[in-house]
């Protein structure tokens, strides 16, 4: 069945911000699907508010709304362009859910928009919990057994039919608190009763526990023609009760045989087909009971997951790309297979290696937040590992995880072992560790499956790294005598097979340095010298049967054959070298650069550097320059085969790095774009010779090193907030008393605010130093005067070493000493005047001109009663750089990527900062309803996952289209709840008044009334929480509130605050901790009550700019 | 301990060394060295008469996971000459383990290697194509194993079915073997009893055994068929007498041009009784239709072959595992018709003679190890019995 031709236009929906449980895997999804509708010729229309994301790209669509992903605003976007239809399926639950509330509102009928990929009544089987179930037993497929209770007797009914042990969860409460699993009636009464009291709707589910048991998932196509292919398997190694998104995950399945795997194959083609998903990819997911091998159906995924995200990057199969085809019509037949070319996208990929995903957590950012991992997914991103065995992979995995560890390592013997014992019966993000603890410290097998219920497989796996690991330790004589010995003496022999043996095992150049007591340059130098060097295979979807025709790599070491014959044997060990690639003829001497991504996503670094490294993939292409890719993460655009040239999947550690530089040999490497990551290669890779493009790495160590970087100011003559550095505690203090309080405390070398703190005084100092001095250690802490008030901006540069224009210039709503990746931004600034501004376009010059930037750099300064001070220069690319280069129409990832080549910006034909004549705001998304307790409260240590963008002519709508779109949903009328603290009183006055005029009522706690009442605004006095009920924490839990102003009254805020501010967040009730923060959302509300919101694609925005750049400047144009 | 970190080597023909552990029974062991793709199934695949005369290695790297088990066996003993591995399971994890792969192996007297880099041998045999190859646990001298690797005996020209034929006829299911009483899903069942519905009365077939796996008499079983299972000699009067409803041509080991008697009997029971063949039993009718057959460079062996029904369009996804194929347009004009290619390489996969109620399949409809796609191939055969 070929193509469609009675479709022309399709509307695409996003996935909007990253969020815990949707980051970029939607982007890479979304951005495929984007691409092939446009090889098919189609017109695509997308909506995402995502500013960061490679899809909302200009040139990726043909209209590209960067609007709010709510019904509303769909709405209008499909009344102005008609699309003839709509695929819900690539932007994850967010466009799943409002195609829902499209379809519920008439709208998709009203402009008859067909749904393609997966239909209304097929989207609603699948996410209609008791829908599912009946369509389930309607094939002769089981799901868990549950019910409803509104009363105990109800739910001792339901437990009895089920049989213990059940779990029990209250419907609505705040963060799942208040349910459990029983394993007998006694347990049962207690917790349904709890339960029941803590819902706030006074109901609860009790369910058959599928705890402990196997969990699986397949990745499903299926096409027009009813063809049906399963892409993946993967088996999670944590059991049921931790959400997959948590869970170490394998593929493929490890322990099913061939005839319980086809058993869930065909429950798998049942359940699609059952559901009715049309065309696309699903994503089932069962849980198989160990010891009857029991199967239930889980859940479904009417759509690409972050599992099928997974899933194509383990195999090489197009995941959402095929399903963007297929929702057009062609069936998996007519497409050809991406990877061999020769063969069809109809098959199941065969592979000959095993994957290892590894969550990453953020706790250390939420240290109130429950460390335990339960089916509500808290992990912030992730690692994908490829190896020969998973041993080999899970130790890749671990030290590409990057949270110091260098494999599966632990400090054993330092945990008594029935704490221990304790430990492991509860997962959590340690357990993988405390696991090897319990191995080295004799915890038998079965006692630690009958604990954890991990399979015994993976176990045993564990198992034999710990042998490994002491037989290594074992060779540390042999290793040590090989320093002194002479090389090709019989001790460096064995020496050298046992280097071979631990590589395969994969054991790290550190991890084996530690155990020898040796330096990892000499295991390093070893490996070159004895040619134990990593073979590098393919990822080909066929177990090598055919040849595979992109250049998707990882490592791996394996037993060298050999050529028998009369020359006498030639050592054959360097696997696929693949045909080199001639490379294109180019103008430039750098015919080859790699590119270093930035490994998982966390707080602080996501997705925007992803976008950087992927906008220099494409500049380079652009020129001809042959692009070697190296990243871990498998959500991300950056690890989709057909971004590079060649791609390879491998941690970004200096060891994995310099092994493919030495097969590679890149003319350049490019640290600066992946975040701090490859940056804090930057040292390392050039003492090993390695060719770093871009700004030097003294240039770089001079802004990263503060007491270099002090200097570097004072030679420019630019002022910085009073500052010193310390290397200890009692140095801490000194400085801290010279400068005075308040300070602000940070470590060198870290992203996203990690460990710094606003402190107030002595006490507060003791404790944040020490953390500092820990999150960096060997390196000084930076201790500053805090500028309280200040208004913070943001400046993103472009460089060649000669020239420098800059980006954009963006004015942070909040005041200084929230974190920068936490503020609202604006730009161009809507506050600051001329003159300072002037002054900050010189500072970032000079700072550039000193630093001889070629490539990114971002400054963040402060403006305090006019006066300009410098925070911190970043030498790199930074999570402002998508933003700005949506909001100017300009590239600027791709513009320093081209400058790195040594194409000058005037070559480029781009010389001047480009002012856009409409506002653009970039605001955060936080996880703070994931964690249930957690003051959402803003400060120095950057917590948000995400941003969104919001565009228009004035800064209260545009705001107001930001707010939505963080699903910060302002409220046009209501009750408005307002506490701040005493410095903020005389400030909220006007925000009240002005709430009052648009209609608003207000109510307040005592202190804040009266104040307001002096000043002639109707505020009621509501009791605060330990004055008695009801007080406003009941306003709020019954609904009578609809926004909250709070600001926090210090740096350790009280708990009726967070109480308040916590509850709102997981009510989904607005909340607004700052002052400026309030006085930004009043215009916003003003602004949508004078005049409804209109949506405006970003090409529209950019024809604008262009059109103004030709106006002024005529020969300028990129 | 010992054994497992003891050098073995396996030694293709043209002189390529693998260095490897011996996991299996010590000693020197000669073949067809194929490659096999399928991810489980190490089992099925082990007791497959079909891999008689073949070492077989397999591309994905973690194998024994879940041990052996009573009810997965396709025949009664393994039949591979050799088994290599890249990395044999120190555990068995499954709940209906019996034994671990390495004391099966070891039971029967496998030669098999693990720590052998499968994919570099995979990819020399997708270039070079098939050779014959040699693993030894014994031998210290990769050289010495070359030697006898180049005397060993070519499996073209070879007959290998009457090596793993059985000796006697008999009656399935046989009472003896263990039946699988596990029920993951209930899938299979529920649409079981929708497609037998309009047709439970049961038939009765021969099975010619030129080495049967299980899995086919399960099918036929299981789609309401009594089942006689007869050696691969056994004369056509001898099959008549039966009165059977169908006969089927079983799937088996080697070259098809090497079986002779086989072919004749075929074509005298053309015309005679209604007849399905499976595998070197397509390739048998291929040749008593009077086509011809011809060896494929690596062959097929794996579960993830995309097989298109000509008729319908459908895509199945099926098991493979065969080095000969027919080639289509040697047999006489117009005596048969294809309907099933593969995508992969367009080689024929399955054909239906003109004018006789016969029919024949390239790949495994009955499966095991591998997609369930095809199963309703018995469905369709049983079909065709009863419209007789």
């Amino acid at each position: 069945m070929p193509k469609r031709t009675d479709l022309k236009k399709i509307l695409i929906i996003g996935s909007g911000p990253i969020v815990i449980s949707q980051a970029c895997e939607f982007d890479y999804s979304g951005a495929q699907a984007c691409k092939a509708l446009r090889e098919e010729g189609f017109s695509v229309v997308l909506v995402n508010s995502n500013p960061a994301t490679i899809m909302t790209d200009p040139e990726m669509a043909d209209r590209t709304y960067i609007e709010p992903i709510t019904a509303e605003i769909l709405e209008k976007v499909i009344e102005q362009e008609r699309p003839d239809a709509l695929l819900p399926t690539l932007g994850g639950q967010t466009a799943l859910n409002v195609t829902v509330q499209l379809a519920e509102r008439g709208v998709l009928e009203r402009y008859q928009v067909e749904l393609i990929g997966a239909k209304l009544d097929a989207i609603q089987r699948a996410e209609n919990r008791e829908l599912f179930k009946r369509t389930m037993e309607s094939v002769g497929l089981e799901v868990p057994r549950a019910g409803y209770a509104r009363t105990l007797e109800e739910a001792r009914d339901i437990a009895q039919t089920i049989g213990f042990p059940v779990v029990i969860r209250p419907s609505f409460t705040l963060g799942g608190t208040g349910g459990g699993v029983a394993y007998n009636a006694e347990e049962f009464e207690r917790i349904a009763k709890l339960g029941l009291e803590r819902s706030m709707v006074g109901q609860i589910s009790v369910e058959e526990s599928v705890i402990g048991w196997k969990e699986f998932e397949l990745e499903v196509m299926r096409d027009r023609a009813d063809n049906v292919v399963i892409v993946c398997s993967i088996e999670n190694f944590d059991p049921m009760g931790v959400h997959t998104g948590d869970s170490i995950t394998v593929a493929p399945a490890q322990t099913l045989t061939d005839r319980e795997y086809q058993e869930m194959r065909d429950a798998a083609i049942t359940v699609i087909r059952a559901i009715g998903v049309e065309t696309g990819g699903s994503n089932i997911q069962f849980a198989v009971h160990p010891d009857s091998g029991r199967l239930l159906v889980i859940e479904m995924n009417p759509r690409v997951s972050r599992s099928s995200a997974l899933a194509s990057k383990a195999t090489g199969f197009p995941i959402a790309k095929i399903a963007a085809k297929l929702a057009v019509g062609y069936t998996l037949n007519e497409l050809a297979n991406d990877i061999t070319k020769q063969t069809p996208a109809c098959f199941e990929p065969a592979i000959d290696y095993v994957v290892v995903k590894l969550p990453r957590f953020a706790f250390e950012k939420f240290p109130a937040a429950d460390p335990t991992l339960t089916i509500q997914m808290k992990s912030v991103g992730e690692t994908m590992a490829i190896g020969r065995t998973f041993t080999e992979a899970l130790q890749k995995g671990l030290r590409g995880l990057e949270i110091r560890k260098d494999g599966w390592d632990a400090d054993a013997g330092t945990t008594p072992l029935d704490v221990l014992r304790q430990r492991l019966a509860v997962p959590t993000a340690e357990r993988i560790f405390q696991l090897k603890e319990a191995l080295v410290a004799g915890v038998s097998l079965e006692e630690i499956h009958r604990l954890t219920k991990i399979d015994r497989w993976f176990l045993r796996q564990l198992y034999t790294l710990v042998e490994e690991e002491k037989t290594l330790a074992a060779a540390q004589e042999t290793m040590r005598a090989c320093v002194e010995a002479a090389s090709g003496s019989a001790i460096r022999t064995s020496g050298a097979a046992w280097l071979s043996r631990a590589k395969q095992r994969g054991f790290s150049d550190r991890q084996l340095a530690r155990l020898w007591e040796l330096d990892e340059a000499t295991i390093r130098n070893w490996r070159s010298e004895w040619g134990v060097m990593p073979t590098y295979y393919l990822v080909d979807t066929c177990a090598a049967e055919f040849e595979a025709k992109t250049p998707y790599y990882y490592s791996t070491y394996e037993m060298p054959h050999v050529i028998l014959g009369g020359e006498g044997r030639r050592a054959k060990g360097e696997g696929e070298v693949g045909a080199p690639h001639p490379s294109p003829p180019t103008l430039h001497p750098i015919k080859k650069v790699m590119v270093l991504g930035g490994g998982p996503n966390r707080i602080g670094q996501g997705i925007e550097f992803d976008y950087c490294c992927v906008h220099a993939a494409f500049a380079l292409r652009e020129l001809g320059v042959e692009v070697i890719m190296v990243n871990s993460n498998p959500e991300t655009v950056s690890t989709d085969y057909d971004t590079s040239d060649t791609l390879y999947f491998e941690p970004v550690t200096l060891e994995d790095v310099w092994n493919i530089v030495q097969r590679e040999r890149p003319d350049g490497v490019i640290v600066q774009f992946g975040g701090q990551t490859p940056l804090n290669l930057t040292n390392g890779l050039a003492k090993l010779g390695v060719p770093i493009l871009g700004t030097k790495a003294a240039s770089i160590d001079a802004a990263e090193d503060r007491e270099k970087f002090k200097r570097l100011l004072d030679e420019l003559g630019l002022r910085q907030p009073p500052s010193g550095t310390a290397l200890t505690m009692d140095e801490a203090t000194l400085t801290a008393r010279a400068i005075g309080f308040p300070c602000l405390v940070r470590p060198s070398y870290v992203l996203g605010g990690r460990a710094m703190e606003i402190v107030y005084d002595e006490e507060q100092l003791q404790l944040f130093a020490r953390r500092a001095l820990e999150a960096s250690p060997g390196f000084p802490v930076l201790i500053d005067r805090f500028l309280e008030d200040a208004i913070e901006v943001d400046v993103d540069l472009v460089g060649d070493g000669e020239m420098f224009v800059i980006g954009g210039i963006l004015e942070h709503i909040e005041e200084a000493g929230i974190h920068s990746g936490d503020s609202a931004m604006v730009l161009p600034p809507h506050t600051l005047g001329d003159e300072p501004l002037a002054e900050i376009r010189a500072a970032a010059h000079k700072l550039a001109r000193a630093l001889r930037v070629v490539g990114l750099m971002n400054v963040q300064f402060a403006v305090k009663d006019d006066a300009v001070y410098v925070l911190e220069v970043n030498p790199r690319a930074s999570r402002t750089v998508p933003f700005i280069s949506k909001a100017v129409g300009v590239p600027l990832a791709k513009a320093a990527t081209r400058a790195m080549v040594g194409i000058s910006l005037r070559e480029q034909g781009w010389t001047e900062e480009v002012i856009p004549p409409f506002l653009a705001v970039k605001e955060s998304v936080f996880p703070f309803s994931r964690f249930a307790g957690v003051d959402i409260g803003l400060g120095p240590e950057m917590r948000s996952t995400g941003e969104v963008m919001g565009i228009d002519e004035e800064f209260g709508r545009a705001f107001i289209k930001s707010q939505i779109a963080a699903g910060q949903l302002l409220p046009r009328q209501g009750v408005v709840f307002v506490s701040v603290k005493n410095r903020d009183k005389r400030a909220v006055i006007l925000v009240a008044q002005r709430l009052e005029a648009l209609g608003f009522q207000l109510v307040a706690t005592h202190g804040t009334a009266k104040a307001l009442q002096r000043y002639g605004v109707d505020a009621k006095p509501v009791k605060k929480i330990h004055e008695g009920r009801p007080n406003v924490l009941d306003l709020i839990k019954s609904g009578q509130i609809q926004l909250v102003i709070n600001t926090p009254s210090g740096r350790l805020p009280r708990a009726d605050e967070i109480q308040i501010r916590s509850a709102a967040a997981m009510l989904g009730i607005p909340c607004i901790t700052t002052i400026a923060g309030a006085q930004a959302s009043v215009s916003g509300i003003a602004a949508v009550l004078k005049r409804e919101l209109t949506v405006t694609p970003i090409q529209r925005y950019h024809d604008r700019i262009r059109a103004q750049r030709a106006g002024t400047k005529p020969e300028g144009g990129m | 301990m010992t054994t497992r970190t003891q050098t073995a080597w396996l030694v293709l023909e043209d002189g390529t060394a693998f260095p490897g552990r011996s996991v299996g029974a010590a000693g020197e062991a000669f073949g067809e060295a194929v490659f096999n793709t399928s991810m489980t199934g190490y089992q099925e695949i082990l007791t497959d008469p079909s891999y008689k005369g073949q070492v077989v290695a397999m591309t994905y790297p973690h194998i024994g996971n879940y041990g052996v088990n009573d009810e997965d066996a396709e025949s009664r003993r393994p039949w591979v000459e050799g088994f290599v591995m890249r990395e044999l399971s120190p555990v068995a994890s499954n709940f209906r383990s019996v034994e671990s792969l390495e004391a099966y192996l070891k039971r029967h007297n496998v030669v098999a290697l693990d720590g052998v880099d499968t994919r570099a041998l995979t990819l020399k045999l997708r270039e070079q194509g098939s050779m014959r190859c040699g693993i030894s646990t014994t031998e210290p001298d990769p050289e010495e194993l070359l030697a006898r690797v180049r005397a060993s005996p070519d499996i073209v020209g070879v007959d290998l079915v009457k090596e793993v034929t059985c000796q006697e006829p008999y009656d399935w299911p046989r009472p003896s073997l263990p039946v699988c009483a596990f029920a993951g899903s209930r899938v299979e069942e529920t649409t079981r009893q929708r497609a037998n519905a309009p047709t439970r009365q049961q038939r009765s077939v021969v099975v010619m055994d030129f080495g049967v796996k299980y899995g086919i008499l399960r099918r036929l079983a299981a789609a309401g068929c009594r089942v006689t299972v007869v050696p691969a000699a056994t004369p056509v009067a001898d099959i008549l007498a039966r009165k059977p409803d169908g006969v089927v041509l079983s799937n088996g080991p080697g070259d098809p041009a090497a079986v002779p008697y086989a072919v004749e009997t075929i074509r005298a029971l053309m015309g005679e009784v209604p007849m399905l063949g499976i595998c070197l039993g397509h390739q048998l009718l291929g040749l008593a239709c009077g086509g011809e057959t011809f060896k494929l460079k690596f062959g097929h062996h794996g579960g993830n072959h995309p097989v298109q029904d000509l008729a319908t369009g459908k895509v199945e996804i099926t098991t493979q595992n065969h080095n000969f194929a027919v080639r289509l347009d040697t047999i006489p004009g117009g005596r048969v018709e294809e309907t099933h290619a593969n995508l992969n390489d367009g080689t024929l996969e399955g054909m239906r003679h003109a004018g006789l109620p016969i029919f024949s399949l390239q790949y495994h409809p009955e499966a095991s190890p591998g997609p369930h796609d095809a199963r309703y191939m018995f469905g369709r055969f049983k079909e065709l019995l009863a419209a007789q």
